[in-house]
């Protein structure tokens, strides 16, 4: 059972037959309901070759979803629309920009935040660095220093 | 015998590891000089036993040995030669062979380029290496051995995934393992470091090259890998953001920021344990990588034959080498003390604030790739994280790194003015902000983000300029006084110039890339960015182990002939399946990219794409001129004459 | 104040390992279903074996059914299929096929060779009912509520353990809701 799942998953790095280009000819009433086709087949994710985007799937089911994207589209439904179709019936898996909710806030704030530590860090550094500098020797590593002055006069002539 | 003799040579490699991991460090620890001594004899031994190995596998492939499973899985009688040795790393098992191979190469070279190192230090280091060999060739042993055998040796071979039937991608794994398995030679020095209680700036020194070289492998493998997506993939995308993509995108972040954060170390005996987080974080972000391709927990085209099972060994040696070294660290760190400070306008500043950036980037990066395995695992659902989010992340933080790069070349150690800058830099700002904001103009449409990215490559390239026009100035651009000058300082001119032709390259491409989806028949005529496509059909070839569609089509433009152009579709007979081989005319200033579709009907029409991509071929010459300037850096005279005049010298300026 | 800073890095792969170890048990490839809870969507589609008549969820309110996607061109069905033979025989079950994406001579040929354990099957020739049910492979099967709710996504063929450990379970607890 877990073998045929394994080959299942397989299918699409096995088989280059996905890397055929999907090229498919489609007609728009205008420039932008073609580049609003081309943004959004960019965006949605192919569930079955999941590594690939809807414009560069070649499976069935991603020529049966970009054939709906294009007649959305034909039909004058909004990108939220379209996108909101595939969400309901695939769920957010299918979209490559995840949507800002309450699960995602820590994805999208997460590198503001983190840069904000790293600079806080930096600051903190760079106010700090002083005392990271060995200034003054201590009285016994004064003592020690005499010592070995001491015992070493002699030695370099 | 031969499969068997490999084998066995591995399992030999394995015990000689095992030596070499435990005697060295516990004879450097308590100070046994003949426990010391064995780090180089084991470390030369296992190189000998893993080309046994190795040689071993890459026989069974050239000869057809089917009997050995893997070389079954991956070969064919008519696969031709040069791909017979490729596939010996062309699959999970063969590729672990690869790694420790490397990682033995590596380890053998250490032990030849030492002269400098104290005895100590090279066998901590040497056992440090050894432990991760240990840990590699367990896996390999027990989990995924090449030299299995077949009760029955089947007759036919099930021949390469022909995708990895190319020059390409034959060479990008190891360029990339050269890579990922170089920063275990940092790696080792920083744990060296640490378990002998010294860390200053000969350690610095010592690790310089090793990192600089493994980082260009890196450099070289990342962008293989993207240039031949490029062609291979059909259609005309040059980087994915794919885990596995942004698995070896991670290390080469921090790895770039460990670099600089060396020179600091070494030049001015600061920032220590900041280096040597980073040195431990470069090779084990290389050991996550190595886990997320192999393990089956994330969806990527990469993914080896993915098993679980294999993906909990590896977590396990995880936790012992990343766990053991960080811990070692939050022991030791603290008492880590830098030598000399510095002021908060000087070029030690520059550098952290471009390690910041760099780390951030990577924690960004990390961030969005373990995502949704976070929200998976939290029972929140399953997510996609892809390019739009990672675009969006990664651009904008690429201006200020940008910025920085002109100025941080140029600032002063320890302490700068910034009117001194502002007199030296101010007019190339001027003009970099002039150029930037009048060169969109040349273009089809104005595009402010063009303008941006050409402002900053203008920047770059100015300031490299300058700084190398202020250190031959005085002495005359002789032969003679451009010897006198450190190659390391070209080194890093260059390498930032290449990151300079980088940025025109994504830039460009991504803002002014032309596509169309045509139906032509033959004789007809297609106008896309100035150049006419015309199509001249159809016909059936043969290649060694395919069968091709092969197409045929002119490009002019002005009425001159540019390019006679081949796209095919191709068959490969053993795995029936269609591969689309993209016809490319490279070009300085932009490529042409065509890619057969399907026939469209009876009167020999057929559906092409057509591309017109400018200046795409400036991203990999930007990283070709990248590693060339690492490797000038790496091939400083500091490093190769060290040990007899540079101990004397002390810390340089 | 030193010795809290370094931790950090240990802390922060303690806890990345943690999640690492936990994604080792999950399947990045399966999808949950979002109607899980929520009502099944419609769809109305001609019958397999009697193209003049239609079927629609819709029909099956006030019963606990269960949907099984499936084709004849898809290899994995033939395994799984064995299973729904025995599934019905033993059982009390509402099964009704979705035959997706397929010939319907072939898909007829499909059940007459290997057995038919649907009520009926209806027959969704474009994959426009599959796209509807958010279906992305086949074999799929879906277990709904007398009240019409989707229950139960499995993707992926039905094993004999499946029908024991979750299949049949589930049917018996939905039988017994109102």
């Amino acid at each position: 059972m877990k073998s045929i799942m394994i080959i299942l998953s397989l299918f699409c790095f096995l088989n280059p037959n996905i890397y055929a280009a999907a090229v498919e000819m489609k007609k728009f009433e205008s420039d932008l309901h073609e580049q609003r086709y081309k943004n959004l087949i960019d965006e949605l994710r192919c569930l079955v070759c999941q590594n690939q985007n809807l414009a560069d799937s070649n499976s069935e089911l991603a020529q049966d979803l970009r054939n709906k994207v294009y007649k959305m589209i034909n039909d004058g439904q909004s990108d939220q629309e379209v996108m909101d179709f595939m969400v309901t019936r695939y769920g957010d898996f299918v979209l490559y920009r995840p949507p800002f909710k309450a699960s995602t806030f820590l994805l999208w704030i997460g590198p503001f935040i983190i840069l904000i530590i790293g600079l806080l860090v930096l600051v903190n550094f760079i106010r700090h660095r002083k005392r990271n500098v060995i200034t003054a020797l201590s009285n016994n590593e004064k003592e020690k220093l005499k010592q070995l002055l001491n015992d070493n006069k002699g030695k370099f002539k | 015998m031969i499969p068997e003799l490999g084998h066995f040579a591995l399992i030999v490699a394995l015990v000689i590891a095992l030596i070499q991991s435990s005697l060295p460090v516990i004879g450097a620890a308590k100070g046994i000089p003949s426990w010391i001594a064995l780090a180089k004899p084991t470390a030369q031994l296992q190189l000998f036993f893993l080309i046994i190995s190795f040689a071993c596998l890459l026989y069974a492939f050239i000869v057809h040995d089917f009997s050995v499973m893997y070389v079954a899985n991956n070969s064919n009688t008519a696969l031709p030669l040069i791909y017979r040795i490729s596939a010996v790393w062309g699959a999970h098992e063969g590729s672990l062979l690869l790694w420790v191979l490397v990682l033995s190469i590596w380890t053998g070279a250490v032990t030849v380029f030492s002269k400098s190192i104290p005895k100590d230090v090279l066998a901590r280091v040497i056992s440090v290496m050894g432990m991760v060999s240990v840990g590699f060739l367990l896996f390999t042993l027990l989990t995924s051995n090449p030299f299995e055998r077949l009760a029955i040796a089947p007759v036919q071979g099930q021949d390469l995934n022909p995708l990895l039937q190319d020059f390409g991608l034959a060479i990008h794994p190891p360029m990339l393992y050269m890579g990922y398995v170089g920063f275990s030679v940092a790696f080792a020095f920083a744990i060296a470091a640490m378990l002998g209680g010294k860390l200053d700036a000969a350690w610095a020194r010592w690790s310089r090259p090793w990192t600089n070289i493994a980082w260009i492998f890196l450099t070289i493998g990342i962008s293989l890998g993207s240039w031949w997506a490029y062609y291979e993939l059909g259609w005309g995308g040059w980087w994915f953001w794919d885990p596995v993509e942004n698995a070896s995108f991670l290390p080469w972040l921090v790895g770039t920021a460990l670099m600089h954060s060396l020179a600091v170390t070494e030049k001015r005996g600061t920032f220590k344990a900041w280096t040597v987080l980073l040195a431990v974080s470069a090779f084990s972000l290389s050991l996550l990588g190595t886990f997320l391709v192999r393990s089956g927990i994330l969806t990527s085209v990469h993914a080896f034959a993915t098993d679980p099972a294999r993906g909990v060994y590896i977590l396990i040696f995880l936790i012992i080498v990343i766990g053991g070294s960080l811990t070692l660290y939050a022991l030791r760190a603290p008492s880590i003390r830098s030598s000399t400070t510095f002021e908060l306008f000087s070029r030690e500043t520059a550098l952290l604030f471009n390690n910041v950036i760099l780390v951030v980037v990577a924690a960004s990066v990390l961030l969005g790739t373990l995502y949704p395995l976070l929200l998976d695992a939290l029972g929140f659902g399953k997510i996609s994280v892809g390019p739009p989010y990672f675009n969006s992340v990664f651009v904008p933080l690429t201006i200020p790194l940008a910025l920085l790069l002109g100025v941080g070349a140029m600032m002063r150690w320890k302490q700068d003015n910034p009117m001194r800058l502002v007199k030296a830099l101010g007019f190339l700002f001027a003009v970099s902000v002039v150029v930037g904001g009048l060169l969109p103009l040349f273009f089809s449409r104005y595009e402010f983000g063009a303008a941006i990215g050409l402002m900053l490559a203008t920047w770059i390239t100015l300031t490299a300029l300058q700084g190398i026009r202020l250190r031959l100035m005085n002495k005359g651009y002789t032969y003679a006084s451009i010897k006198s000058v450190p190659r390391s300082f070209f080194g890093m001119s260059i390498a930032h110039i290449g990151v300079a032709v980088f940025i025109v390259g994504i830039t460009l491409t991504s803002i002014y890339s032309e596509e169309k989806d045509v139906r032509m028949i033959p004789g007809e005529k297609y106008l896309l960015n100035g150049y006419s496509f015309e199509f001249k059909g159809v016909r059936s070839t043969q290649g060694p182990n395919y069968h091709a569609e092969k197409g045929h089509l002119t490009v002019s433009k002005d009425n001159q002939l540019v390019a006679t152009m081949y796209p095919e579709k191709r068959v490969y007979r053993v795995q029936r399946s269609p591969m689309t081989e993209a016809a490319i005319d490279a070009g300085l200033t932009r490529d042409l990219f065509i890619a057969l579709g399907e026939p469209r009907g009876a009167d020999g029409a057929w559906s092409l794409r057509l591309y017109v991509k400018p200046f795409i071929r400036w991203i990999w010459f930007g990283t070709l001129i990248m590693a060339l300037g690492g490797l000038l850096a790496a091939t400083d005279r500091r490093y190769r004459f060290a040990g007899k005049k540079m101990n004397h010298k002390g810390v340089t300026a | 104040m030193k010795l809290n800073r370094a931790v950090l890095p240990l802390l922060a792969f303690i806890v990345l390992v943690v999640f690492l170890a936990i994604g080792l048990t999950k399947d990045p490839r399966k999808l949950p279903s979002p109607f899980i809870g929520k009502t099944a969507p419609e769809f109305n589609l001609p019958i397999l074996h009697k193209m003049e008549e239609n079927f629609s969820p819709k029909l099956m309110l006030g019963k606990v059914w269960i949907l099984n996607v499936w084709a004849s061109w898809c290899v994995s069905c033939r395994a799984e299929h064995q299973v729904l033979n025995n599934l019905v025989k033993y059982h009390q079950v509402n099964l009704v096929g979705l035959n997706y994406k397929d010939d319907i001579n072939d898909a007829r040929r499909w059940l007459s060779r290997y057995g038919d354990p649907y009520q009926l099957s209806a027959s969704d020739v474009d994959g426009i009912a599959g796209i509807e049910w958010g279906v992305y492979g086949v074999p799929e099967t879906f277990i709904m509520d007398k009240k019409g709710a989707v229950r139960l996504k499995h993707t992926g063929p039905v094993t004999n353990k499946d029908i024991k450990e979750k299949i049949v379970p589930l049917i018996k607890k939905l039988e017994n809701e109102s």
